[in-house]
């Protein structure tokens, strides 16, 4: 029983959203948006497990003074000075987003901040991800290696100026070349939009394909209960 | 720009009325709905500035403004009538101070329909791809032998837990920000299953960070339960699979300081990642851990492929619960999937060679083009 019943409603909700896909008519057309809205009611909900968890977990860590305590109470502090600051807000502006709310003031300067140095900090990793990547180890590799030279060349505007130095050398040699057409040739930025629009691309739409086929095996594997994990 | 013939015109002939004015009630839809064309007044000299749309429950009387439309606009959609109600329509033309309106159109209602005609083509899809799938799976059943390639990144699950545990160091399995109504998150949760088991028979710690409450419960009984299979509910510690912050840059930079603190062996990244994928990955990797990534992701696939050792790419994470749980049944639904994806193959490339041939002989067989577009447009879905 413990078992049947969650799959039972899953084969039926399935079924619903299956058929109301086809169906405009009510009650079947606004079934999605009615069951996003019961979803979005439940995970308001399950945000308190989350806090009580991340709460409890450094707590604990605090109070035994376990390995790195101090970064737990600096985490427990920021949570509840947030917190604190965010319903201050709400009583004195109405909304902790009013442009004066000391809340906003600690989204604006500290939050934002933080995220953007986290994002800029990817630049740096790619550098290094793309250094072990791009190491010519074997052919796939090497290939790897040319394929991303050309797109970072046909991508920035030194691949133009590159293209026209090489022309300018061509011309020196063979005087007969028309330095005007081979530089409207711009070889770099061709051959990046070809690796892009039609390598990059066809690899893409086959993954994608195995994704979406994948995709509905598995959500079959889940409508008939097949697949069962989630229910653990 | 208004040239003086237009003018002279404008103010002898005056401003023409929209023509052919049409209403009719929105297809495909759940009601409430009905939609008006026009076509620009024929030969205006003067500037256009705007449309009023206006309505009436009967055809002469009682025309009242519902909406307006900027002058390049010929389209109106109503989307504030009742069902079954006769409304008429009629569309003024504006041009500064001047207005003139069309002739009244109508007596048009509103319904539901009972099927989506635009959704015909995914309907007939769903039925074959379906039909695939339930052969297979009867074959399935009656036992027929059903051979399935290997995944490299599954195999390499076990070296990954053993050398982690050789090397006294703990395990580290992340989701990513995937909730759990994302199909690679649930794909995940067999993957977890596996990884507690031999955590649990290896007496190696598992640490889950969480970037969703509702994964993090999913993931504590996925745990907990694999233990208690393995005679270990007592290694199961609650502290070990937490909460972060549902924050994408916050839940990197909480990973990325427990990767740092803890040092794990092994790193386990299945589920849905956005930018952040390289940020953690590349930090994984700079503590020497061994790394494992599969996720749908494809913007992400490439950030995996540099910086872990093992990827899944595509379909191959939700090929995984069939490979750990290997059944006939399980393996019918992949043998579905293998046999609907030759056939898809064999459908675009007939699709590519069709066309290629009507755009080569778009003279001597214009038929050849006109099946190539009714071919795509067929097999363009409408959302």
């Amino acid at each position: 029983m413990k078992r049947t019943v969650p799959l039972v409603l899953v084969f039926s909700t399935a079924l619903m959203l299956i058929v109301a896909f086809f169906i405009p008519h009510r009650p079947f057309g606004d079934l999605e948006s009615r069951f996003l809205n019961w979803y979005t009611i439940v995970s308001g909900f399950t945000f308190l497990l989350g806090i009580d968890s991340l709460t409890r977990h450094h707590l604990t860590r605090v109070f035994r003074r376990g390995q790195g305590w101090g970064y737990s109470l600096v985490l427990v502090l920021a949570l509840f000075g947030t917190m604190a600051l965010g319903f201050y807000s709400w009583f004195k502006f109405q909304s902790p987003f009013a442009l004066r709310a000391p809340f906003m003031w600690l989204y604006t300067y500290m939050i934002i901040p933080l995220q953007s140095t986290m994002f800029a900090s990817l630049a740096f990793f790619i550098v290094s991800a793309a250094y072990r990547a791009f190491r010519i180890r074997n052919f796939a590799a090497t290939l790897l290696l040319v394929a991303a030279v050309l797109v970072m060349i046909g991508n920035v505007p030194l691949g133009g100026s590159i293209w026209r130095s090489i022309g300018a050398l061509v011309h020196a040699i063979v005087p007969a070349v028309d330095l005007v057409k081979f530089g409207r040739l711009e070889a770099f930025a061709a051959v990046k939009d070809w690796l892009m629009s039609i390598a990059t691309a066809s690899a893409m739409r086959g993954i994608g394909i195995g994704l979406a086929l994948g995709g509905i095996a598995m959500s079959l594997r889940i409508i008939l209960g097949i697949e069962r994990t989630y229910m653990s | 720009m208004l040239t003086l013939p237009g003018l002279l015109l404008a103010a002898i002939v005056g401003l023409m009325p929209p023509a052919s004015l049409k209403a009719v009630d929105a297809p495909n839809d759940q009601g409430q709905s009905i939609i008006l064309t026009w076509t620009a007044p024929e030969g205006e000299s003067v500037p256009v500035t705007g449309y009023t749309i206006l309505r009436s429950c009967a055809p002469d009387t009682g025309f009242a403004e519902v909406g307006t439309e900027p002058a390049a606009t010929s389209e109106y959609t109503d989307n504030d009538v009742i069902d079954g109600t006769k409304y008429w329509y009629a569309v003024q033309v504006k041009s500064g101070a001047d207005s003139a309106r069309s002739a009244a159109v109508g007596p048009v209602t509103s319904k539901a329909q009972w099927f989506n005609t635009a959704r015909v083509n995914i309907l007939v899809v769903t039925v074959v791809i379906c039909g695939l799938f339930f052969y297979y799976l009867q074959r399935a059943r009656k036992g027929a032998k059903m051979y399935i390639r290997k995944i490299a990144g599954l195999d390499a699950i076990d070296d990954a837990l053993g050398r982690a545990t050789e090397m006294g160091k703990p395990i580290l399995f992340s989701f990513g920000l995937g909730y759990i109504t994302d199909m690679v998150v649930i794909a995940a949760l067999p993957l977890l299953r596996k990884i507690a088991k031999k955590s649990a028979e290896y007496s190696t710690r598992l640490i889950v960070p969480n970037s969703d409450p509702i994964v993090m419960t999913a993931a504590q009984e996925t745990v907990k339960e694999a233990y208690t299979e393995m005679g270990r509910p007592d290694f199961y510690n609650p502290d070990n699979v937490t909460f972060l912050t549902s924050d994408q840059f916050g839940y990197a930079a909480g990973v990325d300081g427990i990767i740092l603190r803890e040092k794990p062996g092994a790193i386990f990244w299945f589920g849905y990642f956005y930018a952040e994928s390289l940020i953690m990955a590349e930090t994984g990797h700079s503590v020497g851990a061994i790394q494992l990534a599969g996720t749908t992701e494809t913007t992400q696939l490439p950030f995996f492929v540099a910086a872990c050792d093992y990827t899944m790419i595509g379909e191959e994470i939700y090929a995984a619960s069939c490979y750990l749980r290997p059944e006939p049944i399980m393996l019918g639904t992949l043998k579905g999937e293998d046999f609907i994806r030759f056939w898809l193959i064999v459908l675009v490339t007939a699709t590519v060679v069709l066309g290629t041939v009507a755009a080569v002989l778009s003279k001597q067989a214009p038929v050849l083009n006109q099946v190539f577009e009714t071919v795509v447009r067929w097999a363009t879905p409408a959302y």
